[in-house]
């Protein structure tokens, strides 16, 4: 038995080896299958649509990547899901979602999977820089052309939204929600009671902001401890001072960083930080709209997601908060879009095309939108279904030039998020202009924003 | 033979799965820092596919200000702010516990705890305490803490004093610890002193039983006092606990993250940065891998000078036994 038994015992750990080092193996090394066709060079995306469009069928599988798992937003994506059942009832939809980091997570994920093909049958990304720079630049995304002319897209969208998910002239990515970035969000009563009314420039936000100073209000609420939301801040000024044109040239080279108009921006920033409560460092951004709310800070800066905070804290537009475009913005909307694209290597496109469909259509974007309190991406859907803020973004949407945001977009390349996040950061604390200024221009050429 | 064959066999799969999970990796991260992967494109096999270029993303590291001087400074700081705290925290508990209290188990225990909740939990919680408008100073305030505060940083003899303590960014009398970047580093070492000390007491109360009552007792014979007995006797006798101590504690300050990010975010600013924190931005923020594998290299290097000194002592005194 003894002798019998040591070969079986033997057998056990050469099956335990073989498993660690198979494992290792199989997930590593193992060349996938459609690397050739997207590895070597980064030969321009647009010249890659060869072959027929897939078609959408009905039946399969649908792997859905998002990171909406909070509240309204996984709620929101739901209801777009029950659209497309009731559509496709034989599509059998899974969603992976990785929580947490405002997408930072997700992101990570989405990448290592990407590198090593095997993506993810659709997936939720930020319109502009963030879709273009990252995805299609390199030549992971199918462009969506035939689809949009099928679907009669072209003029459902407004032009400049397609402009931002389209490169070489070619959309890549249907635009599902559109939220408004730059918005400044007051306490009503503390302006009626002091009688005060909402600035439109900056020079007026200083005068009101002396006033509430004077009354032992804090004038603005700031929660920049995630560090975008003063980077956001900055964005907004920075529009105001630069005008759409500029601001959108900015971010990719088209407008020099060291120009006197961008100094002016940061030397407008360094007067506004100094009318923010002194525990910004601390608090995030719905923490900040939580100052708001107590009547301890009068205004905050943020965007139309905040809407979304002051509603379920009980909050009541137009009664306890109003709300008016950051001061020296009006006519230009920062658009922050969620979009879904069809990647390539993907088993069976027809899935995704379906989805796809489903998600340009008005059904679909009047239940997703009002649950997630954003607007629809589309210019016709009906008013009806939205709030009197919606509305008035509605409005604003069809006729106002839309800019990026690089905060919650980004509007340029990955690679200069974080130099100018962090010089941004450190000017709140020192407010160095000179120091900023030329921090962030070496940076846009270093991380090839500027090319 | 066959019992050789055995062992070989039995430690196979941790030698291949260390190998490969560990080894592997570390020069798998090292080519990467080597290469101009510093964007997103398929990878071949496990490997990037960019060319080699060198020692750039090194040269790129050490012109960011970020990182050089400020993430090293930080960490610089915080690695000797955090060892002296907890090692003089921990000695003293240790020496206290040592009395032969009622109680002692109790005490033991409650010192020991913080070590049981994870980082994550200690900054969250360190962090309301610190919130200038929520936090301690809620408490404080009403019992004339402030003027006390003010007068001495104001006080002008000791104003030296606070100008190194504000240059090191841990001048802890300053209002708001977490708002303030020249106060910021002094809550993360506080916060991370809270965690550690009583660890720290463990060992060094280890270390102390384990000195015999002999010793004690001829010291006590020649007529040494309880101080004396401390000063000359127990605490020279601590050296090679205090040596570990050191080394683990020192560890644990190079690689730290979780308790700098959830507390601060590296901020105020980048008051706060740590090399990890930077790393994890670069590589899941602006994509670049290559520089990220980088920081990881330096920490990794600055991380074995402190260790492998120490195991290779650990290593020679096992031989000599």
């Amino acid at each position: 038995m003894r002798v019998g038994s040591m070969p079986a015992r033997l057998g056990v750990v050469a099956a335990t080896a073989l498993i660690v080092f198979g494992a290792c193996n199989s997930s590593g090394y193992t060349a996938p299958a459609a690397s050739s066709a997207a590895g070597g060079s980064a030969a321009p995306a647009g010249s890659a649509a060869a072959g027929a469009f897939p078609t959408a069928v009905s039946s399969g599988n649908l792997e859905i990547f998002s990171y909406w798992t909070a509240g309204g937003e996984a709620q929101a994506l739901a209801a777009v899901e029950k659209v497309f059942s009731q559509q496709y009832p034989s599509i059998k939809i899974t969603n992976a979602v990785v929580a947490g980091g405002a997408g930072s997570n997700a992101n990570a994920v989405l990448a290592q999977r990407m590198q090593a093909n095997n993506p993810p049958d659709t997936f939720q990304i930020h319109g502009g820089a963030e879709l273009i720079d990252t995805w299609v630049t390199t030549n992971y995304m199918q462009p969506l052309t035939a689809l949009y002319q099928q679907q009669g897209w072209m003029d459902k969208f407004p032009k400049q939204l397609i402009d931002l998910v389209s490169y070489n002239g070619a959309p890549y990515a249907v635009p599902l929600d559109v939220h408004r970035n730059g918005v400044l969000w007051y306490n009503k009563s503390i302006f009626t009671k002091y009688n005060l009314q909402p600035p439109q420039t900056w020079d007026q936000f200083f005068q009101v902001a002396d006033q509430l100073k004077a009354k032992g209000i804090t004038p603005l609420a700031l929660g920049d401890k995630d560090q975008w939301e003063s980077l956001q801040l900055f964005e907004d000024i920075l529009l105001s001072s630069l005008g759409p044109a500029d601001y959108r040239a900015v971010w990719t080279g088209g407008f020099p960083w060291t120009d006197p108009k961008v100094t002016q921006a940061l030397q407008t920033m360094a007067k506004v930080v100094t009318y923010v409560n002194n525990d910004h460092a601390t608090l995030t951004w719905d923490q900040a709209d939580g100052l708001v709310m107590q009547g301890k800070a009068a205004m905050n800066i943020m965007g139309d997601w905040a809407k979304g905070y002051f509603e379920s804290n009980g909050w009541k537009p137009n009664q306890d908060f109003g709300w008016t475009v950051a001061p020296g913005t009006q006519g230009d909307f920062i658009v922050v879009t969620d979009t879904f694209g069809l990647p390539k290597h993907i088993k069976d496109p027809g899935q995704t095309i379906a989805w796809l469909q489903t998600l340009g259509s008005v059904k679909a974007q009047e239940a997703f939108n009002p649950i997630k309190g954003s607007i629809c991406a589309r210019l016709d859907c009906s008013p009806t279904v939205f709030d009197a803020y919606s509305q008035s973004s509605m409005k604003d949407f069809a006729k106002d030039q839309l800019v990026p945001s690089e905060a919650n977009g980004p509007a340029s390349v990955p690679a200069f998020l974080t130099p100018i996040t962090t010089a941004i950061a450190q000017f709140v604390n020192d407010r160095n202009v000179s120091n900023a200024q030329s921090a962030i221009a070496s940076a846009c050429k270093s991380s090839g924003a500027c090319k | 033979m066959r019992g050789r064959l055995l062992t070989i066999l039995l430690l196979a799969p941790a030698a291949i799965a260390s190998l490969v999970f560990v080894y592997l990796f570390i020069a798998w991260t090292f080519y990467a820092s080597l290469t101009s992967w510093n964007a997103i494109r398929p990878l071949k096999g496990l490997l990037p596919d960019f060319p080699i270029i060198g020692l750039a993303n090194y040269q790129t590291l050490f012109a960011t200000q970020r990182f050089w001087p400020n993430d090293v400074f930080n960490t610089a700081v915080f690695t000797v702010a955090f060892i002296i705290l907890s090692v003089a925290i921990g000695l003293l508990l240790a020496i206290l516990l040592d009395q032969h209290i009622r109680g002692e188990v109790l005490f033991r225990n409650i010192f020991l705890l913080p070590m049981a909740l994870s980082f994550v939990v200690t900054a969250t919680i360190w962090a309301w305490i610190f919130n200038p408008n929520t936090g301690i100073n809620q408490l404080l305030d009403p019992l004339g803490i402030n003027a006390v505060r003010t007068g001495l940083l104001s006080f002008a003899p000791l104003k030296p004093l606070w100008d190194v303590l504000d240059f090191l960014r841990i001048d802890v009398l300053r209002l708001g610890l977490t708002t303030d970047p020249r106060a910021a580093l002094g809550a993360v070492v506080i916060a991370a002193t809270w965690q550690m000390s009583g660890f720290v007491m463990a060992m060094f109360l280890a270390g102390l039983r384990g000195v015999s009552e002999e010793l004690r007792e001829a010291a006590r014979v020649d007529g040494a006092t309880e101080r004396q007995i401390y000063v000359h006797v127990l605490i020279p006798q601590l050296r090679p606990v205090l040596v570990s101590v050191i080394v683990i504690l020192g560890y644990i300050s190079l690689k730290i993250f979780d308790l700098v990010f959830i507390m601060t975010r590296g901020g105020p600013g980048i008051a706060t940065d740590v090399p990890s924190i930077f790393m994890y931005l670069s590589a899941f923020q602006s994509q670049l891998y290559a520089l990220a594998a980088s920081i990881a290299i330096v920490m990794l290097i600055v991380s074995a000078i402190v260790v492998i000194p120490y195991m290779w002592s650990q290593l020679r005194s096992e031989g000599q036994a």
